[in-house]
C-alpha cells in the first residue's frame, strides 16, 4: 500500500471484483465537452442502457446540432447526424423504414426547442414510436452563451447582458409540459444529473423507455433531463450543479409528468 | 492495516479536474492533485484508503473513467435444515 499524488496503489486488487467500468458501447475517444459538463454523463448513460438491454446491434441514434453534435463519435452503436432541429423528423423516417429497430433522438434545447419546435410537436403528434432525449441547459452553448427559449427569468447570457426580462424577450417554453398534453406521448419525465442519485434516475427512465419501445409500445417516449453548461453560466462545474439545485429545480420541477401506459398482453 | 472493501482507479491522464467526484464521494476520500496531467489539469485522486466501493464518484464522472472495484462478498456456507 503506497500513497502517492497519483492514488493509492492497491496491492490486493485480484481479490476483488470490477463492480464499474466504462460500457463497452461507449467509445475510448476523449470527450470534447467542457470539464464537468453534463453532456458526457448522459451521453454515456444512454449507451450503459443500450449495453443493459444487449440491443447494441439494433440501436439507431440520431445525433443534434449543437454541443453534442460529435455524440456518433462517443457512441458505438449506428448512429445519423441530422439537420439542426430536425433530429425527431429523420428518427421519424428511420422507425418508420426499420420498425423492429431501437430509435432514439438526442437534442439540447436550441435545437428541440428553438428551432426544431414544429418538428418535435408534430413528431408526438404522430405518435411516433421512438425515444425523445431533450438535453435542457438553458443556453446555447455551442456558439458562446446566447439567450435560448428555455432561459429563467434574470438569467445573464450574451444576449441578455441584463438578465432575462420577460416583458422584453418573452417567457421560458415549458416543451415538456406541452408534449405530457399531447395523445401521441407515452411517457414524459423531467430529470437531471447533478448528482450520483439523479443519475441512478435518469438511466432508470431511460431502460424503461427503451425496454416499452421493445416491448412494442406505442407513443414517443420524452425525457427531459436539466442539465448544467459551467462555461456558458460562467460558473465552475460545482457552482453549476448548486445553482441548478437552488434556482432552476425551482422552475423546472423534477420527476414523472405522464406516468408509463401498461401494456396489454396482445400487443406485446 | 485493514483492508479497505473498495478502491478505484482514475485514468488521471484523461481527467479534466471538474472536482464533481470530490464532492460526490461520501466518504471525502479524494482530492484534487496539486500535479498536472498532460492536458494541463490538476487531477482527482484517490487519497484516503476508506473506499467503500459505492461507485457514486464513477457515475458522476462526465470523462468515464473511474474505474470502480469492491470486495468480494465472503460466501456463508448454509448449513443443511435438520428435518425435525
Amino acid at each position: 500500500m503506497s500513497i502517492s499524488q497519483e492514488g493509492i496503489h492497491c496491492n490486493y486488487l485480484n481479490e476483488m471484483d470490477l463492480v464499474w467500468d466504462r460500457p463497452d458501447t461507449f467509445t475510448d475517444t476523449t470527450l470534447h465537452y467542457c470539464p464537468g459538463c453534463g453532456h458526457s454523463v448522459i451521453n454515456r448513460l444512454i449507451m450503459e442502457s443500450v449495453q443493459e438491454l444487449n440491443i447494441e446491434e439494433k440501436t439507431i441514434g440520431v445525433a443534434p446540432v449543437g454541443c453534442s453534435v460529435f455524440a456518433y463519435h462517443y457512441m458505438f452503436i449506428d448512429m445519423q447526424e441530422a439537420a439542426h432541429g430536425r433530429a425527431s423528423a429523420v428518427a421519424t423516417g428511420i422507425k418508420r423504414i426499420l420498425p423492429d429497430r431501437i430509435v432514439f433522438s438526442y437534442q439540447g434545447d436550441g435545437d428541440l426547442a428553438a428551432i426544431g419546435t414544429a418538428e418535435t410537436i408534430h413528431t408526438v403528434n404522430r405518435g411516433e414510436n421512438i425515444l425523445m432525449l431533450f438535453i435542457n441547459n438553458g443556453i446555447y452553448g455551442m456558439t458562446g452563451g446566447q439567450m435560448s427559449p428555455t432561459t429563467l427569468k434574470g438569467s445573464i447570457t450574451s444576449t441578455s447582458p441584463d438578465g432575462r426580462d420577460y416583458n422584453q424577450h418573452g417567457y421560458p417554453l415549458d416543451i415538456t409540459k406541452i408534449i405530457a398534453q399531447m395523445p401521441g406521448s407515452a411517457y414524459v419525465t423531467r430529470q437531471s444529473v447533478d448528482s450520483a442519485n439523479a443519475v441512478r434516475k435518469t438511466k432508470k427512465a431511460m431502460m424503461k423507455s427503451l425496454k416499452y419501445q421493445m416491448d412494442g409500445g406505442r407513443g414517443v417516449c420524452f425525457i427531459e433531463i436539466v442539465s448544467n453548461c459551467p462555461s456558458g453560466w460562467k460558473m465552475t462545474p460545482t457552482e453549476s450543479n448548486e445553482w441548478l439545485r437552488n434556482e432552476i429545480f425551482n422552475h423546472y420541477e423534477l420527476g414523472d409528468i405522464k406516468q408509463l401506459p401498461k401494456l396489454k398482453t396482445n400487443e406485446i | 492495516m485493514t483492508k479497505s472493501s473498495g478502491h478505484i482507479i482514475i485514468n488521471i491522464q484523461k481527467c479534466k479536474g471538474c472536482e464533481l467526484c470530490i464532492i460526490e464521494c461520501p466518504q471525502n476520500g479524494m482530492a484534487l492533485s496539486s500535479n498536472i496531467n498532460q492536458n494541463g489539469y490538476h487531477y482527482a485522486y484517490l487519497a484516503e484508503d476508506i473506499c467503500t466501493g459505492c461507485t457514486n464518484c464513477a457515475l458522476i464522472c462526465p470523462e468515464a473513467i473511474i474505474k470502480v472495484y469492491r470486495k468480494k462478498k465472503s460466501k456463508i456456507l448454509k448449513q443443511p435444515v435438520s428435518t425435525l
